[in-house]
């Protein structure tokens, strides 16, 4: 009798794990505004309808959404089952323990079909944190009709000094027209990503083996100079408050000759909705000066799972679709191949659809496999990360160097006082972290 | 001599007084005519005043957000916060105006000194509290949030409006046998009505408009209006016209609302103070 009893319970216990792995949940998802994830919003009702679970959205702008994901997941506040996160952040986070890992999302998900160097920025302690969603790196856009005007050719690779001397020659003020648009806006994200870029092919690094603050080197002294001239010279008035968005409007309308930022820009200007020079921009790689490593940069926006989710199974399932190989398919054939999202995957850029749609693929390929997060310096360096230092906190440090380097280029403090500023600064963060006595 | 004077002087102070109204009104304008742009058309330079118009943000907006949704919470939490705060605050400025005490004052300026507090200092004991006690993402949690910030506030004009009242009519009324309850509903609240309302509109326009609390303590189910335009701000691409058409839509009741009031808000503001 009693056997017969426990065998039921047994049967029981089964039939309602079962049951309860089948059962629908509602999971709540955290994401961006940039528009590959608005694709993704708009085709998830698909995976909905497929598995019986429901997803509820929660949209923010970048900032706002590290900081309000930031404070749940450090809380374990438990308000998120899928976070949109970035190249920056995985790795952190991973090592704290807010994430769980999400290499083991079936035999079914081609992870070898994945970016190694993509796979590598969203690792910790060889574990994959975040499946990406896409990836890219920064290269040079340039207008080719102003190029031909001016009797000028863009070389595959150019030179910072090149890049000055064609920005010297193309800029006319009266018609506003500038030689070249880059990143003014400060914050680490922001002018801090290009900057860090200008300063690893300058030959710099943000710290020694033994994490002491390079930012009164030579090479730094160097590149901020360069950056400085460069823009007074040839750049955009008011430079300062211009971020990505920014220097898309001006390239977009025609107020650009020449533009050095993220690669997936390039989808942008060739959308005539969005750009009236859709059909006048060539591309370049990223410009490089001593050395072409941590010329370009690397990020990646990537799915994870926070650790306090218990909702883990339904949420793998969704990683699963959006970062898949079939996703891309999707959005290929329903919202065209130019929108797919781009950097993360071989097989998008083996396809002929995409190859003939996005002229900028294989610029875009070689970008992304030459941003390599583990060698970003021609000086070996204690870090990862090529236009960011990936330690918890450099975010705060990064800012701060952005506001100085910005106030010089608003002329308020000259380079070296910026740069005097700016090592300080660095000093007394590491020392406070405790990475130096 | 003195006629000429009195209307240049009133020309010059209605010239002033149109510049800051257009001054002030200027940004709102802006706001709706981008959101008829394209996107392109958004960012061009110089800005375009005259351009084809188009509905397509509204359309794309309405896709992608449930505004009614949004909406609906922006109303609950505000209304709710309203009453809750009235409810809280008419008996504590009745406390205060008729029955102070040598501590009154400082209690008073205490209150008010706990606005200058800035949230974010608040935020992470906030959200734990939040959590354990499962207000996180609530309307419920964020009506308390609501009333606790503009409880100061609401506390202080009620007793500025309070104060006006003679205390001889309150003191009549206790010689007639009304206790707290009656004189407060049966003498307080009628003679003090245009104050108490202006109080409410502009508590709900507070929380109309709070955005901190709002996207801190919510996730998808209970988030208001500014929850709403965050998320239609980018750092990747360009997005001004559909965020001004997602914050053309969250604006609008409240400015209709405003428009509305406006003689009552007005009236309540400057009442009592031409005594």
């Amino acid at each position: 009798m009693r056997q017969a009893l426990s065998g039921t319970a047994v049967v029981i216990a089964a039939v309602c794990s079962v049951l309860g792995t089948a059962r629908a949940e509602t999971l709540t998802i955290a994401t961006v505004n940039n528009s590959d994830m608005i694709i993704m919003q708009k085709l998830a009702p698909r995976w909905e309808a497929a598995t019986g679970n429901k997803l509820n959205w929660v949209v923010l702008e970048e900032n706002v959404l590290r900081q309000r994901v930031t404070t749940d997941i450090a809380t374990k506040g438990g308000q998120f089952d899928i976070l949109t996160i970035g190249a920056y952040e995985t790795p952190i986070w991973g090592k704290a323990g807010w994430l769980d890992a999400v290499d083991n999302l079936g035999a079914d998900y081609d992870y070898a079909d994945i970016f190694e160097p993509v796979k590598n920025g969203l690792s910790a302690d060889s574990k994959l944190f975040a499946v990406p969603f896409y990836a890219e790196s920064s290269f040079t856009l340039y207008r080719k009709d102003l190029f031909e005007k001016a009797g000028l050719t863009m070389p595959e690779q150019p030179t910072y000094d090149q890049i000055k001397e064609f920005a010297d020659k193309l800029t006319d003020r009266s018609k506003e027209q500038y030689g070249i648009c880059l990143r003014g806006k400060p914050g680490w994200g922001e002018n801090m990503a290009f900057l860090g870029t200008l300063v690893n092919t300058f030959g710099g690094r943000w710290f020694d083996m033994k994490w002491e603050p390079q930012l009164t080197s030579e090479p730094w002294k160097k590149a901020i100079a360069f950056y400085i001239d460069l823009m007074k010279n040839d750049g955009p008035p008011g430079a300062t408050s211009n971020g990505f968005n920014e220097n898309q409007a001006a390239f977009a309308t025609g107020h650009c000759a020449m533009w050095i930022d993220a690669t997936s820009g390039a989808g942008r200007i060739f959308d005539p909705k969005q750009s009236q020079v859709y059909d006048k921009t060539g591309f370049a790689k990223a410009p490089i000066e001593v050395t072409p490593n941590g010329a370009g940069w690397a990020w990646s926006w990537a799915l994870a799972i926070p650790a306090s989710s218990k909702k883990e199974a339904a949420a793998k399932s969704f990683l699963k679709w959006a970062t898949s190989k079939d996703y891309v398919k999707l959005v290929g054939e329903t919202q065209g191949w130019v929108a797919v999202p781009p950097g993360t995957r071989k097989s998008t850029y083996d396809n002929p659809d995409y190859q003939k749609a996005a002229p900028f693929a294989g610029m875009v390929l070689k970008a992304i496999l030459s941003a390599d997060p583990a060698h970003p310096t021609k000086d070996p360096v204690p870090y990862t990360g090529v236009q960011f230092v990936a330690i918890p906190e450099f975010a705060a440090l990064g800012t701060t160097v952005g506001q100085d380097i910005a106030a010089a280029l608003s002329g308020k403090q000259t380079v070296d006082a910026a740069l005097k500023s700016a090592q300080d600064d660095a000093t007394q963060t590491m020392q406070q972290a405790g990475y130096i006595k | 001599m003195a006629k000429i004077r009195g209307k240049s002087s009133t020309i010059w102070r209605g010239g002033v007084g149109w510049t800051s109204a257009l001054v002030m009104f200027f940004p709102i304008f802006w706001m709706l005519l981008a959101s008829f742009k394209t996107e392109i058309d958004a960012v061009t330079t110089p800005p375009l005043l005259f351009f084809t118009p188009t509905f397509e943000n509204f359309a794309a907006v309405n896709q992608r957000a449930d505004y009614f949704a949004y909406a609906w919470n922006s109303l609950a939490e505000s209304l709710g916060a309203t009453l809750l705060g009235l409810a809280i605050a008419v008996p504590a400025a009745y406390a205060a105006a008729f029955f102070p005490t040598k501590r009154t004052k400082d209690l008073l300026l205490w209150m008010l000194s706990t606005k200058m507090l800035p949230a974010v200092g608040v935020l992470v004991p906030m959200y734990l509290l939040f959590r354990d006690t499962g207000l996180l993402d609530t309307r419920t949690g964020l009506i308390i949030v609501f009333t606790l910030s503009n409880l100061p506030i609401v506390v202080w004009m009620l007793y500025s409006f309070f104060k006006e009242v003679p205390y001889e009519i309150l003191e009549a009324g206790r010689m007639d046998g009304a206790r707290a309850g009656a004189q407060i509903r049966l003498l307080l609240i009628p003679l003090t009505l245009p104050g108490i309302a202006s109080t409410a509109l502009l508590s709900v326009i507070l929380c109309w408009n709070e955005a901190f609390w709002s996207l801190n303590l919510t996730a998808a189910k209970a988030g208001p209006l500014t929850a709403f335009i965050a998320s239609f701000s980018s750092p990747e691409g360009l997005f001004w016209a559909k965020l001004s058409a997602a914050s053309t839509l969250a604006i609008a009741p409240i400015l209709v609302f405003g428009w509305l009031t406006q003689r009552q808000l007005v009236r309540g503001l400057t009442f009592g103070a031409v005594k």
